[in-house]
């Protein structure tokens, strides 16, 4: 079998791999093969070159490597029998694309076949242009497709419409070329070339508003050709159950569509036909039904008259109501695309729509959700949300978390109390809790901070739900920081909005306890854990040195051994986050504490963690007032991250290093000098401290210092201890930079100041000369 | 547009792969792979409307498809098609197969994938339906096995050629 395997015919190599038992033994077979037909390439054999191609395709359908069958490929093409030339190009359309060398080489064989007169031949060109071709060879051939539009044979002109579509997709200039054909092109019979002439047409306009405009005289013309279709009797050619050529019906009202959007006199002239196709067309079967759906649409986005638009809306109405699936994913995909612009008239079919929640097929079901969620308004929000936080507890998994965030979404912005939207949000994190979005814990506490009244409810329930359930991690989170905050108001007296509840304190650090220890919780939750405990320690009556547990005893002489420094700061930095502001920004803690309050309002908005500072491209450094620069950035609002913050307090001065100060800036008295500390312990550490004095007569206000490092450093500015610097040698202002320099690269640092002095308002941008070497190695 | 036309058997293996947009060998074969599995677990009574995988989907794609016994034929399209005329395509398309081999069964995919192609190449070009009137599809292709056959006397060999 050696000899003749060379030229083993292709269905007896397909018989061969069939009859292979392995995955492994088809390997075999099809490796051996392959090796043969690479011989047979190298020898030339043009006899079975084309034989040898198609055993090639079929292994690529299957996976196997085909590319060294590229340049054969380009051989048969080159060939003048059409067998060859038939599985060249196959191979072509296969094998090469774009991002191949030998994709255009086969632009010259192209261009002779389109020239060459058989249609078949043209034909196969055709095709393989409109299926590769890439930019340059569009350009190169679009003459001589242009040519093939005017050819007698009825086929070739039918491609070379479609050609012409995919040349303009290509090289969009190319419009110039192809649309004066179209006039013409739209008197044709054939229904094959009126397709693609309705294709190319559709495409020109979707480009240009120019072409569309130019376009719109037809709109009289293409209503008679559909009129046509659609009152003509049965015509066997062209008819799919009954309809005449439903392709062609649907591509016309799309063409439509396009051409009588935003437009009165071309709207006018379809209205009848389109009344006419949506009264009468035979709805009994799919051909139909695609027709009437392409009819609703068109009537939905034209400027149509409001009994027809009525009507429109009630077909897909009916439609929702069709036994047939398929009909009815495509009335919800209908009226989905309809409930921006027609709201109202969408709001009528809700309690339908609301029905397909309980769908068992999951796509019809994911389309029902999508609009409910848009039909949500402030009427229908209560009864709305109860429908789909049940369709939320029953729902496939892989809708759970577009149904979670599209419920909280809705509850935000229609919620008409907040205990029913803390409600809401209870009950979507307890139902779907690990499909909700990173933000939401956020939210909620957010939400429950600002609403005084429910304090004493959130934190019951709260505390219920997490008693009973430690694995949902954002309802943990929420759970532990609202017990964290409001512990108190657990303990002592009751809430009547929710049932008695008798809570102990070891009760609840018991449950903090599980939370720290159990293995579901992660990092971040046990961290939400641990701030919640500390901050207990000052809520909680009774030192709870003397709990019980070891664990929590360490635990608490940790942290109390931590705040012997720093005691004279723990209340105040563990007082009660006051009320937070919409929009994320939270008062700076470190500011409170050291007794300024930072003004925010001009600070950047929604910081995200803690560690990711922004790096700032040195040249980069503040083109706009738009916040580029490093402003001095409010706590995070994820409470969890004030751990860190506790440990990194700044308020103890860093200790001395004997790095020189340096002056940077002098204006009219007003004088900047940076001091610079490297603490011990952290090498890649520099903590810069600005200070700016004045000893003019002016008081300097307004006073904001910005900073740009480069950026494989990373830089925090802390709040300054203040915005104006006293004529006369009044109290310096001062601000502290913390610089990471991970890679010990040499400092650069540039400086921008605005303020006011003299009744002027001031901007420099400076960088820092003659920075001390030792501040940064 | 249509962008990529898909054939594979119940237990995926492809029968029939035409992209109408380039993707690497290694993305068709996930692309095959991920649309068997995505359709197949699919019930009966269910619509014949996907969305789309991660590689060939995107918010705009979705697969249509039917199940025609041993095969399942999936058109994988974006927005600018229409769901039920997609789906009449196939049946059109299912139709002419029929038509040319007669009674088509899987084996004829199997053993004449080229000829799938070429019959395909007469419905669907550059990713748009050119011709959806079967008499004048299979007219064409007999046309040009007519003309290939012509061909095959020119060069005969002791064997017959495929």
């Amino acid at each position: 079998m050696v000899a003749s395997s060379s030229s083993l015919k292709l269905q007896d190599l397909i018989q061969e791999i069939r009859e292979a038992k392995t995955q492994a033994q088809e390997r075999e077979v099809i490796q051996k093969e392959c090796a043969h037909i690479r011989a047979s390439f190298r020898d030339g054999d043009p006899l079975h070159r084309h034989r040898q191609l198609a055993k090639l395709l079929y292994v690529h359908l299957l996976g196997y490597p085909a590319h060294f069958g590229q340049m054969e490929c380009l051989k048969l093409i080159a060939s003048p029998r059409f067998t060859d030339k038939r599985v060249g190009y196959l191979g072509a359309m296969l094998l090469l694309d774009e991002r191949q060398d030998a994709h255009l080489l086969i632009t010259n064989s192209i261009k002779t076949d389109l020239s060459q007169g058989i249609q078949a031949v043209q034909g196969l060109a055709l095709c393989t242009l409109s299926a590769t071709g890439s930019a340059e060879m569009c350009r190169d051939l679009a003459t001589e497709v242009e040519k093939l539009l005017l050819q007698p044979s009825a086929y070739v002109r039918k491609k070379a419409v479609l050609t012409a579509v995919h040349m303009i997709r290509k090289v969009p200039e190319l419009s110039d070329i192809f649309l004066p054909p179209c006039a013409q092109l739209l008197h044709e019979h054939h229904h094959g070339i009126l397709l693609g002439t309705i294709t190319l047409i559709t495409e020109l306009c979707e480009r240009s508003p120019a072409a569309l405009k130019h376009f719109r005289k037809m709109v009289p013309q293409l209503v008679h050709i559909l009129r046509t279709l659609v009152t003509t009797g049965y015509s066997k050619e062209h008819s799919i159950s009954g309809v005449s050529d439903p392709f062609l019906q649907v591509q016309i009202l799309r063409l439509l569509r396009i051409l009588g959007r935003n437009h009165e006199e071309s709207s006018e002239t379809m209205n009848d036909l389109l009344a006419q196709v949506a009264t009468n067309t035979d709805t009994s079967r799919n051909a139909g039904n695609a027709v009437l759906f392409e009819t609703v649409l068109t009537i939905m986005d034209i400027r149509s008259a409001a009994g027809l638009r009525v009507l429109a809306v009630n077909i897909l109405g009916r439609f929702l109501l069709n036994t047939d699936r398929n009909i009815r994913y495509v009335a919800l995909t209908s009226l989905l695309r309809l409930v921006q612009s027609d709201h109202s008239a969408v709001q009528r079919h809700r309690p339908t729509v609301v029905e397909c929640l309980r769908e068992p097929d999951g796509s019809l079901s994911r389309r029902a959700l999508e609009l409910s969620l848009a039909l949500v308004n402030s009427s229908n929000v209560q009864a709305m949300i109860q429908e789909l936080q049940g369709f939320l507890e029953s729902c496939p998994p892989d809708l759970q978390a577009d149904c979670a965030s599209g419920i909280l979404l809705a509850a935000e912005r229609f919620a008409p109390t907040k205990r029913w939207h803390i409600d809401t949000t209870l009950r979507v994190l307890t139902t779907a809790g690990t499909h909700v979005r990173d933000d939401a814990v956020a939210s909620l506490t957010q939400l429950i901070g600002g609403a005084q009244e429910l304090h004493a409810y959130s934190v019951r329930r709260l505390y219920s739900a997490l008693a009973e359930d430690l694995s949902q991690q954002p309802l943990v989170q929420a759970a532990t920081w609202c017990i964290g905050e409001y512990g108190d108001l657990l303990l002592e007296g009751s809430c009547e909005e929710t049932e008695p509840l008798q809570v102990e304190e070891e009760e609840v650090l018991a449950l903090l306890e599980r939370v720290l220890q159990s293995h579901m919780s992660l990092p971040a939750t046990r961290g939400y854990a641990l701030t919640a405990l500390v901050k207990l320690s000052t809520r909680l009556r009774g030192d709870n040195k003397s709990c019980l547990d070891v664990e929590l005893q360490q635990r608490a002489v940790e942290y109390n051994t931590l705040f012997q420094k720093y005691d004279h700061v723990r209340a105040a930095i563990l007082e009660k986050i006051p009320l937070v502001e919409r929009g994320g920004s939270q008062v700076d803690e470190e500011a409170k504490e050291s007794k300024e309050t930072a003004q925010l309002s001009e600070a950047a908005p929604v910081p995200t963690e803690p560690q990711a500072s922004k790096l700032l491209d040195l040249l980069d450094l503040l083109d706009g007032p738009s916040g580029d620069a490093q402003h001095p950035r409010p706590l995070d609002p994820t409470p969890g991250s004030a751990l860190i913050h506790l440990l990194n307090l700044p308020c103890a001065p860093p200790p001395p290093a004997p790095i020189p100060n340096l002056k940077v800036f002098e204006r009219e008295g007003l004088q900047l000098d940076l001091s610079f500390v490297r603490p011990p312990g952290t090498p890649t550490l520099l903590l810069i401290t600005v200070t700016a004095t004045n000893t003019s007569g002016g008081d300097v206000t307004h006073f904001i210092c910005q900073a740009a490092v480069p950026k494989s450093f990373q830089l925090q500015l802390q709040a300054p201890s203040g915005d104006t610097v006293p004529a006369q040698g009044g109290l310096p202002m001062t601000q502290l930079l913390r610089i990471l320099n991970p890679k010990k690269a040499p400092l650069r640092l540039k400086l921008r100041l605005t303020y006011n002095h003299f009744g002027q308002s001031v901007q420099e941008i400076f960088e820092v000369n003659n920075l001390p070497v030792e501040a940064w190695q | 547009m249509i962008k990529a036309i898909l054939i594979f058997n119940n237990h995926g293996k492809p029968r029939l792969s035409k992209f109408y947009q380039p993707y690497s060998e290694d993305t068709q074969q996930q692309i095959i792979r991920e649309t068997f599995h995505l359709v197949s677990k699919r019930d009966e009574n269910v619509c014949n409307f996907l969305e789309g995988g991660l590689l060939i989907g995107g918010s705009d794609n979705k697969l249509i498809y039917r199940h025609y016994a041993t095969l399942y034929f999936v058109f994988c399209v974006d927005s600018s098609e229409s769901e039920l005329g997609i789906l009449d395509l196939i049946q059109v398309f299912v139709e002419t197969l029929d038509k040319c081999f007669e009674n088509v069964c899987e084996l004829d995919l199997i053993f004449h994938v080229d000829k799938v192609h070429n019959i395909l190449a007469e419905m669907v070009m550059g990713g748009m339906v050119l011709e959806t009137n079967m008499n004048e599809i299979v007219t064409q292709i007999e046309a040009q096995n007519k003309l290939e056959k012509s061909e095959t006397f020119i060069f005969q060999s002791p064997r017959q050629d495929r």
